[in-house]
């Protein structure tokens, strides 16, 4: 069943068009990620879901329900966290959990969240006094506290250390098994791939792309890499004669070479067949990273290079 | 309305939590009367007032201060950090309307103002003598009315700035301009009759408190061209009436 359809959406402020025909859909129980630098439109995408703002033209069914005409139902099953929205400062962890859950009709149980979100110890503290990965948590809690069967997280470990990014990444992955449906905003490329089924890449108000991260990754790179250093003689034509290599190159003992296809397995067998002991061989894994560059043609904002090597 | 009770509940604890506001609008009036009692000068009757002292022509004041205090620059600066802060519009995410946080606010506000009000006119009736009010309803009217005044003015600067600490600025401005004409800084008995009688139609409307409070003072701050308490009121009523809907227009969610 689809759990969040967008088709169409158009939205300007002004003489600023921030939101230029979005449409994609949201399987129940995925987590789908919207991927986008900042003023990419993801944020006034997320607000028309949430029924903060109208859209100019397109439609937006949240189980079937408008945001905006169905606006007390949609309230009742979404569950919001916010980029930038905060709680007063001397509210304590356990009043605002207990005050938010008071709002909806079948709240889920704020202790177990409470517990769940790893709180409890924390739960006579003012907000105020909260870490950042405290506060981030909090918002997650408030934002699942009205047993919602789709959630919004916004930005979810901006201002986050290494530590409590994962942390909470492997929490969203919990929330997700207990069947929310998931959208998940943010800027982190990593943060994406590791948590997303699927993306959207959003460039310029449009959707560029929309696939799994590997899909997104593989769309983006037809190009492979592999690397190896070898302290034998080698000669370089038993690797440029293969069908699959396009370019090698030598600094000191170190070899990059360039192809596609089965590059990795080409490069192995034919060492392989020269006797030839390579160490350290290794395949540059593309990332999402490189996908959305590739696909937008500008570096996201992430927290430095993330790429994985295998 | 579970989400208004519990939303009073909490409201009521952050403001006992603001020590700032709990000293300066709910104690301060009080300590204010008190130490204003304690000067010599201001507890001898004088022929002139009929046997009134200063002090007696003076409380009222005390209680403008509190009620200032409350609906100009506290109510303002709360609701102007939950705009600011994104908690309005993080309450409009959920089944709750964020005007039940508003109204939440005003109801613990004005609670503290009553208890302000009480207070003071306690502690003035058991330490420095000073008679309790002689008609109670209508002090209660002319504070209900003055106060609903105030809080329109106090809910338009929440409206028309952008950041709390404009909110603070503009409530400090309005604070001491309304407590210029609420005879903090100068006895209304020796304003000129201007300035008095412009200071019937001023928030929160000290002649009819005062005239509530005590017929005889009331006498001695009247004015010869001062309207009468009900019309006083009408008037004050009118007032707010205007103000709230100024600022309902003007106000914004976000």
């Amino acid at each position: 069943m689809t759990a969040l359809e967008v088709r169409h959406l158009h939205k300007r402020y002004g003489q600023q068009v921030a939101v230029n025909d979005v449409s994609f859909t949201v399987e129940e129980g995925e987590i789908f990620g919207i991927i986008g630098s900042n003023g990419a439109g993801k944020t006034t995408t997320v607000e028309c879901i949430a029924g903060l703002r109208t859209p100019d033209s397109g439609t937006i069914s949240v189980l079937g329900l408008d945001p905006i005409k169905d606006r007390a139902q949609v309230r009742e099953r979404l569950g919001v966290q916010l980029q930038e929205s905060s709680f007063p400062d001397a509210i304590k962890v356990a009043e605002a959990l207990e005050l938010y859950s008071s709002f909806y009709r079948k709240p889920a149980d704020w202790r177990e969240l409470m517990e769940l979100l790893g709180l409890t110890e924390k739960r006579h503290t003012r907000y105020k006094a909260l870490s950042g990965g405290q506060k981030q948590r909090l918002s997650i809690a408030l934002a699942l506290v009205g047993n919602p069967k789709v959630a919004i997280l916004d930005e979810l470990t901006t201002g986050l250390d290494p530590q409590a990014r994962r942390d909470t990444w492997s929490l969203i992955e919990r929330v997700r098994d207990t069947g929310v449906t998931i959208l998940l905003v943010t800027h982190f490329m990593d943060e994406a791939e590791r948590l997303s089924d699927r993306v959207a890449v959003i460039h310029g108000g449009r959707v560029a792309a929309v696939d799994t991260p590997a899909g997104l990754i593989a769309q983006a790179s037809t190009v492979q890499q592999v690397r190896f250093r070898v302290r034998q003689p080698l000669d370089k034509r038993v690797l440029t004669e293969l069908r699959d290599v396009t370019d090698v190159a030598i600094t000191d003992d170190r070899w990059l070479v360039t192809g596609s296809g089965q590059l990795l397995s080409s490069v192995a067998g034919a060492l392989a067949r020269a006797q030839v002991v390579a160490e350290d061989l290794r395949l540059d894994r593309r990332n999402l990273d490189d996908a959305f560059v590739a696909f937008t043609g500008r570096a996201p904002q992430s927290p430095g290079p993330f790429r994985k090597e295998g | 309305m579970p989400a208004l009770t519990n939303m009073i509940k909490i409201e009521a604890k952050l403001l006992l939590r603001d020590s700032a506001t709990v000293l300066f609008g709910v104690l301060f009036p009080t300590g204010l009367l008190l130490g204003l009692g304690a000067v010599p000068a201001l507890r001898e009757s004088s022929p002139e007032t009929g046997g009134l002292r200063p002090i007696d022509i003076w409380a009222p004041t005390a209680l403008v201060f509190a009620m200032v205090m409350i609906a100009v620059q506290h109510v303002p600066a709360v609701i102007t950090t939950y705009r600011e802060r994104g908690i309005l519009r993080r309450v409009s995410t959920t089944p709750a309307h964020p005007r039940t946080i508003l109204l939440a606010q005003m109801i613990v506000a004005f609670a503290s103002v009553v208890v302000s009000a009480a207070l003071m006119i306690f502690a003035g009736w058991a330490v420095l003598d000073i008679a309790p009010p002689a008609r109670p309803v209508e002090l209660a009217v002319a504070f209900l009315v003055g106060y609903a005044a105030l809080l329109g003015l106090g809910m338009i600067s929440a409206a028309v700035v952008r950041t709390s600490s404009a909110a603070n600025q503009i409530g400090t401005l309005l604070f001491v301009a309304l407590m210029f004409f609420g005879g903090a800084f100068l006895p209304r008995t020796l304003m000129p009759d201007l300035l008095r009688e412009a200071g019937q139609f001023v928030p929160p409307g000290l002649q009819a408190l005062t005239a509530a409070w005590s017929a005889e003072a009331g006498e001695i701050t009247a004015t010869a061209g001062g309207q009468p308490f009900w019309l006083q009121i009408a008037i004050m009523a009118g007032i707010a009436v205007i103000l709230s809907s100024v600022a309902a227009k003007l106000f914004r969610w976000e």
